[in-house]
């Protein structure tokens, strides 16, 4: 069998269909998901994509947290079910307290868009196994409202419980505090972060590199292995 | 004054109109009178003098545009020619392509980031209205003097609007240009391109057939944003207590816009559409008489039943208003339900707001009273046509008498280098990554090719690999000098990107930016340009698909550069087949194609050591480009170079420097014969690309030129870190980088 991974579209999700690519290009089976539904569909794992669910407006992904779907999605997530979000969909997943902190305007005030070099600091999580710890890795990031900010106890504490997944490497493209890019919760099932692997999984397209397919083979092997 | 019915109208013929304050000429007015047989109604009057205008009916420009009907060159590849929203093309495997460039300058720099912002969401839109999903979007962007104070505001604003919208749209932004030049200071050119993908059975027209069939507008609710003329007629004409100045510039809510993409493309996939149009200049004025006009019937409209969001608005105001994100389609009465669940799903407001009659008339109701009754064909299609008078300018001769070739050059290899350094570092030629880096070229996750690489490239079909690119290229420097060839020569550069990438060139489509046509130097210079930009197609074998011109940029009596943008749409059969721009591999060598001449005249070395604008642009020689783009797409093709750049702005040293930059790898370059090392490096010559060819190819490639006839030299090897002429100076790659890189966020810092 194979595993059936859900991707949730809001309105103004942007990276939906890439995303769904990313699954099927990993081998496993996509699953669309509507913001309107409370159903899963009988998923095993949930992405929340990227893009400007309800324009940004108010605060990235703060309208979106309050959708049917993301009711089904909390109670589930706490139950252990893996569910990753990616750039709007790590802000969704903030402001769902599914992850601590938050994300605020980049520093330098523009959207941002590059090819973003970064290091794998846990390959524990259900969606980076696939990496080796201290991995270097190249992932597309494009965003407005990525400087992920927390207060210092909140940082520390992600720091001691080895929960800053990724960290940004050369650059800090955002102002991010401690040059985070990536988290996950105390279970290891929840991840969130801004840079975009779905657009790093074809040698052609984008950047050119294929260093996000882990990401949807780590969940892949997971999910078969505890089936 | 009470509500002017076509009724009251015919009863009252003597009741003065502001005709002229909405723009109308005299004799234009009483052509409106001829037509309707009675004076018009204050709500004809705003629709008759808003689609009259020129930016709606081309009235200075049409009889020019005709030309590339009637020397378009035979193509297959047409499926929809000029006058629907966009064109369309063939590509193949099934699949149709549209795509347009249109502009959105004067509202740009009145409010650099809603009128950006509102130029790409006007043209995602007509291309939405061909039934195409719109997956990439382009920008060439025209400023003034980049050291400019002003510059300083309206580009960052421009650049900010484009991204904030096509960003939050999803649209990968691949190409265009970002072009410095004093002439754009009070006339700031923002052209905004969209490439839309569909199947061949999906192409959808504006036009409203089949009696009984319903008129619904969907998206955003009107309001009174973007009225210009109308705010006369409601405030000093009709009722002097109303809130008068409103902005002249449109808002955009792109969120609003994506849902109109999505829910519009839901609708397209189950037939539910018979007719679509979007909603752009003129507003409502401009959808209903388009689609009845094109259609068999007329059309009966409730103007009571278009969503408001200002309920104060009066009946001229709600047909000229231009608030953004709204589209009318037509549906047959049994799918209209089906329509409005597809809108509620996506949270878009929709509402029936008329139907198709069997009559040939437009009439339109308010509060049960008729206040317009109008053959629609008279305000769509049948406006004015002028044949402006246009003559040679006087100075002409003098501009191209002042001969760039006999400008000073360098006398020393220090020299040589200086210049070399000053032209990389040039705002023009300078990298445009702080432009390109705030917006999304990864979206879709189609993007094969971005800027700064010779053209941008799309995958449309993942198991094919079937792709789509495209470049814009125009030259005002090069137009001023000889606006014929210069157009031409915009054409052949964009042409040239398109094929340097190994994509084949199908059609264009053109955005004409001048100044005012009621000057006959600018009229002459349009005429020229659009003569040499037909005349060109038919030697390419691309049509022209469509496009937009934009007249009266222009200042006082000082008009910009004549201006025309072209953008080129190419097919390739495997995007793993495409070319790109980067050395990659030490060892590979570089290969001249094409000829090198003397050619100063408007080029970037002149405006950048010289501040110089003068003599005659490089010559055109079409049939050489077409060869040029038949040898590039071959050996692209049969996997013959590893890197190919086009030779244009900046000459050969340009080229190189920014290959070298791209792949991190350098290049030693040695001065062919026949050639001094200054032509060598900075000549503009048309025609040629410079290539990277592996060892292994060399025999192969160097004969397919020579069997067909094409020049071909070689130039030097990749190599090192460093771009090397030898005998002359060596610059290494950190240093053409801080030059390169450096110019552009140290102005706008």
């Amino acid at each position: 069998m194979t595993a059936r991974i859900g991707v949730v579209t809001f309105p103004g999700s942007l990276d939906d269909r890439d995303t769904q690519r990313a699954i099927r290009l990993a081998g496993a089976e996509p699953v669309a998901l509507w913001h309107k539904d409370k159903d899963l569909k009988q998923v095993d794992a949930v992405v929340l994509p990227g893009g400007f669910s309800y324009g940004d407006y108010l605060r990235a992904g703060a309208i979106s947290r309050f959708s049917p779907v993301m009711e089904t999605v909390i109670e589930q997530a706490k139950a252990g079910m893996p569910v990753l979000g990616i750039c709007n969909g790590f802000q969704v997943l903030t402001e769902a307290h599914l992850l601590p902190g938050g994300m605020l305007g980049n520093d330098h005030l523009h959207f941002i868009c590059r090819d973003q070099k970064l290091r794998v600091e846990n390959a524990d999580t259900a969606w980076t196994a696939d990496y080796v710890s201290g991995q270097e890795i190249h992932i597309p990031l494009k965003n407005m409202d990525g400087r992920y900010v927390a207060d210092e106890r909140t940082l520390d504490m992600l720091e001691a419980e080895g929960r800053v997944v990724f960290r940004y490497m050369d650059f800090n493209p955002n102002g991010s505090l401690r040059d985070i890019a990536g988290i996950t919760n105390e279970a290891g099932n929840v991840v969130g972060l801004m840079p975009h692997p779905e657009h790093a999984v074809e040698p052609l397209i984008g950047s050119g590199r294929t260093d996000g397919l882990p990401f949807f083979t780590s969940i892949l092997k997971k999910l078969v292995a505890a089936s | 004054m009470s509500l002017d019915t076509v009724e009251n109208a015919a009863q009252t013929p003597d009741v003065e109109l502001p005709w002229a304050e909405l723009g109308l000429k005299k004799d234009e007015y009483e052509r409106v009178v001829e037509i309707l047989g009675r004076r018009p109604t204050g709500a004809e009057l705003a629709m008759y003098s808003v689609m009259w205008s020129e930016h709606c009916s081309y009235k200075s420009s049409k009889i020019h545009l005709r030309q590339f009907g009637e020397k378009a060159p035979q193509s297959d590849a047409m499926l929809v020619g000029i006058g629907e929203n966009a064109g369309v093309v063939d590509v193949g495997q099934g699949y149709a392509v549209t795509f347009k460039v249109e502009s959105h300058n004067h509202p740009s720099y009145v409010e650099p980031y809603q009128g950006a912002a509102t130029g790409v969401g006007g043209i995602v839109r007509d291309i939405i209205a061909m039934g195409a999903r719109p997956v990439a979007v382009v920008d060439p962007l025209r400023m003034g003097a980049a050291d400019h104070p002003d510059t300083k505001r309206v580009l960052p604003g421009v650049v900010a609007g484009i991204g904030g919208y096509g960003n939050c749209l999803g649209l990968p932004n691949i190409g265009g240009e970002v072009v410095f030049d004093a002439c754009y200071q009070g006339n700031p050119l923002v052209n905004a391109g969209a490439i839309g993908v569909m199947r061949h059975e999906d192409i959808h027209l504006a036009k409203a057939s089949g009696p009984g069939n319903k008129v619904i507008m969907y998206g955003a609710r009107t309001g009174g944003d973007g009225i210009g003329g109308a705010s006369i007629l409601a405030s000093e004409t009709f009722d002097d207590a109303k809130p008068s100045k409103r902005p002249a510039v449109q808002v955009g809510d792109p969120f609003q816009e994506k849902l109109l993409i999505e829910c519009t493309l839901e609708a397209f996939a189950e037939k539910l559409v018979v007719g679509i149009q979007d909603l752009g200049a003129a507003g409502i004025s401009c959808a209903t008489s388009e689609l009845a006009s094109n259609g068999s019937g007329g059309m009966r409209v409730e103007l009571d039943d278009v969503p408001l969001r200002d309920t104060t608005l009066s009946p001229e105001e709600i047909l000229m208003s231009e608030s953004q994100e709204r589209m009318c389609a037509v549906v047959e009465p049994e799918k209209v339900d089906r329509f409005l669940e597809i809108c509620e799903k996506w949270d878009v407001i929709a509402t029936v707001i008329g139907e198709v009659t069997d009559g040939d008339r437009l009439e339109i109701f308010w509060h049960g009273e008729k206040i317009v009754d109008v053959d629609p064909r008279t305000v769509a299609h049948e406006g004015p046509t002028y044949e402006r008078p246009y003559a040679r300018p006087e100075w002409q001769d003098a501009l191209q008498a002042d001969d760039a070739n006999k400008l000073p050059r360098p006398s020393s290899k220090d020299e040589l280098k200086a210049q070399v350094v000053a032209l990389v570092s040039s705002p023009n030629q300078a990298s445009k990554k702080w432009v390109t880096s705030q917006y999304d070229h990864f979206v879709q996750g189609n993007t094969v090719l971005a800027q700064p690489e010779d053209s941008g490239m799309i995958r449309i079909d993942e198991e094919t690999g079937l792709g789509v690119a495209i470049a814009t290229d125009g030259n005002g420097r090069f137009a001023k000098l000889d606006p014929y060839h210069g157009a031409q020569l915009a054409l052949a550069e964009a042409y040239r990107n398109v094929a340097t990438t190994g994509a084949k060139p199908l059609a264009i489509s053109d955005c004409l930016n001048f100044g005012s046509p009621e000057d006959p130097d600018v009229m002459w210079q349009f005429v020229e340009a659009v003569r040499g930009l037909a005349d060109g197609c038919q030697i390419l074998g691309t049509p022209v698909t469509g496009g937009n011109v934009s007249l009266y940029n222009q200042t006082g009596e000082a008009a910009i550069h004549p201006t025309p943008v072209v953008a080129v749409l190419g097919v390739i059969d495997d995007v793993a087949r495409r070319t790109p721009a980067a050395f990659r591999e030490e060892g590979q060598l570089l290969y001249l194609l094409g000829e090198t001449h003397e050619e100063f005249g408007g080029s970037a070395w002149s405006q950048v050591v010289h501040d110089h604008l003068g003599g005659l642009p490089p010559k055109v020689d079409l049939e050489r480009e077409r060869l040029l783009g038949d040898i590039l797409i071959s050996a692209s093709r049969d996997g013959m170079i590893d890197a190919a750049h086009d030779l244009s702005d900046g000459g050969l040293i340009q080229a190189v420097v920014e290959s070298a930059l791209l792949g991190g790898k350098g290049a030693r370059l040695v001065v062919p014969d026949g050639l001094d090392a200054f032509t060598f490096l900075f000549s503009e010559s048309a025609g040629r690309a410079v290539v990277a060819v592996p060892r292994s190819e060399e025999l192969r490639f160097t004969d397919m030129c020579g069997a067909r006839g094409l020049p071909v030299t070689r130039i030097g090897v990749v190599d090192g870190d460093a771009v090397d002429l030898q005998g002359e100076f060596a610059l290494s790659l950190d240093e053409l980088r801080e030059a390169h890189e450096g110019t552009i966020p140290a102005l706008l810092a």
